[in-house]
């Protein structure tokens, strides 16, 4: 037995658990699929008094296509994307980015919300979702709101969320049919977390590109003058320099090899998109 | 505070009390003595102690016992005499899949679940997807070599339905 002791409730709905969340007096954390909190209760690095189980609330486990975009409950598995057991709306990134999550054991157990909640800056569903225009469906005892997913993460594990609000769903819009995606991730180890990623959609038809870098050591950062030079068909080293100069001008401080890595990753998810 | 939980072992209904810090692994091991499963890092890193959970396979050790109240839980035991394992098993034995053993246990349920997601299966699929399950004694070729000899064994090779 390696954690340090804590109390357990299996909320049993949404408010059940905003409820027992609010408490001031208990520490109480949620916790979703725990693929990360467990070993960090293991490790005993995040002190809880309460923990607060959302597994058994169905309500988060479900998705609904809404026709211009899907709301994905928190609760659903990576490896529920990975087998596109869910809508997709996305032209298949997101059941790729389901897929290279870990490993198969963390897949099945680890959810798209709680990824997002923790917001470890290299979490693959963060840049994915923000890359994607997502939004982040909050509940909490003083009610509901939506977050931008590039609103939402305003540093290394830190987000939007105040005490006592958990994530209840992630709306992410449909894409353009005919849109393109590239994601290219640098990592030690597959499976481990990234060292540099990034997300890059290729819209040829209204000639709009997006690119985002992530594990960058904060929020994920929305690369606008180089997809733009890239709609306008900048050749390569033009966009390389675009994307050195405002990863240099990104106030993060990346070591000189780091924002290499970054630029490298950034250049190759463009060019699985199809550009330069 | 112990909590009474009851949940499915190897197919055998159980009703157990448990502290709410008490991981899968150690209710397996310690409480009931299923010793097959075992621990290397118990912080989801090194796979070892893979089980199947609702027929997927995840880590005992960062599952917390309290969280699986009614849930169906598969260790190695409980594949003793699954026709699949036994193909495993033997590969492994043929193809030099273990040295120290220690990993072997994670290195089963893993590639048990991978064999019967996945159809035919190359030798790098089968290093992707088994990149979960870490080897101290860096036996991989010989792991790799079993799995893809246990693949390739298969009558045609057929996956069972996705989950």
């Amino acid at each position: 037995m390696k954690p340090a002791p804590f109390t357990y409730h299996r909320a049993t709905s949404v408010e059940d658990a905003i409820a027992q969340l609010s408490d001031p007096d208990a520490m109480a954390r949620p916790l979703a699929g725990g693929q990360s909190l467990v070993p960090m209760l293991n490790l005993r690095l995040a002190p809880v008094g309460r923990l607060v189980d959302l597994g058994r609330i169905d309500a988060l486990k479900h998705a609904e296509d809404q026709g211009a975009s899907i709301r994905y409950g928190a609760l659903l598995t990576h490896a529920a994307f990975e087998d596109r057991r869910v809508p997709d709306g996305s032209n298949g990134l997101m059941p790729h980015i389901g897929g290279q999550i870990a490993y198969r054991a963390v897949r099945t157990r680890g959810t798209i919300g709680g990824a997002l909640a923790l917001a470890d800056p290299a979490a693959d569903w963060l840049t994915t979702v923000v890359a994607l225009e997502g939004e982040i469906a909050i509940a909490g005892a003083k009610g509901r709101r939506t977050v931008a997913a590039a609103d939402f993460v305003v540093g290394p594990y830190m987000t939007a969320l105040e005490d006592g609000e958990i994530i209840e769903a992630i709306v992410v819009p449909r894409r353009p049919a005919g849109e393109r995606w590239g994601h290219y991730k640098a990592t030690r180890k597959t499976g481990e977390y990234a060292d540099s990623m990034a997300i890059a959609l290729n819209d040829a038809s209204s000639r709009n590109v997006r690119l985002v870098i992530g594990a960058a050591d904060g929020a994920p950062l929305v690369m606008v003058k180089a997809a733009a030079a890239c709609a306008q068909g900048a050749n390569r080293g033009r966009v390389a320099s675009l994307l050195h100069e405002q990863l240099a001008a990104s106030g993060r401080d990346f070591a000189p090899a780091k924002l290499h890595l970054h630029r490298t990753t950034a250049l190759r998810a463009l060019q699985q998109a199809g550009l330069s | 505070m112990k909590t009474t939980i009851s949940l499915t072992i190897n197919g055998k209904p159980r009703t157990v009390a448990v502290e709410p810090r008490l991981s899968l692994a150690d209710l397996l091991r310690e409480e009931l003595r299923l010793t097959a499963t075992h621990l290397g890092c118990e912080q989801g890193v090194c796979g070892a102690c893979t089980v199947l959970i609702d027929g997927e396979p995840a880590r005992a050790c960062i599952a917390l016992a309290i969280t699986l109240d009614g849930a169906e839980v598969r260790t190695l035991e409980g594949l003793a005499d699954d026709p699949l394992m036994s193909t495993i098993k033997a590969a492994f034995q043929e193809k030099h899949g273990l040295q120290c053993g220690f990993c072997t246990p994670g290195m089963l349920i893993s590639s048990w679940d991978l064999l019967k997601r996945k159809g035919a299966l190359s030798e790098a699929e089968i290093r992707v997807a088994m990149s979960g399950n870490l080897c101290r004694c860096t036996g991989y070729q010989g792991i790799v070599r079993s799995i893809k000899a246990a693949a390739d064994q298969r009558p045609a090779a057929a996956p069972e339905a996705a989950r």
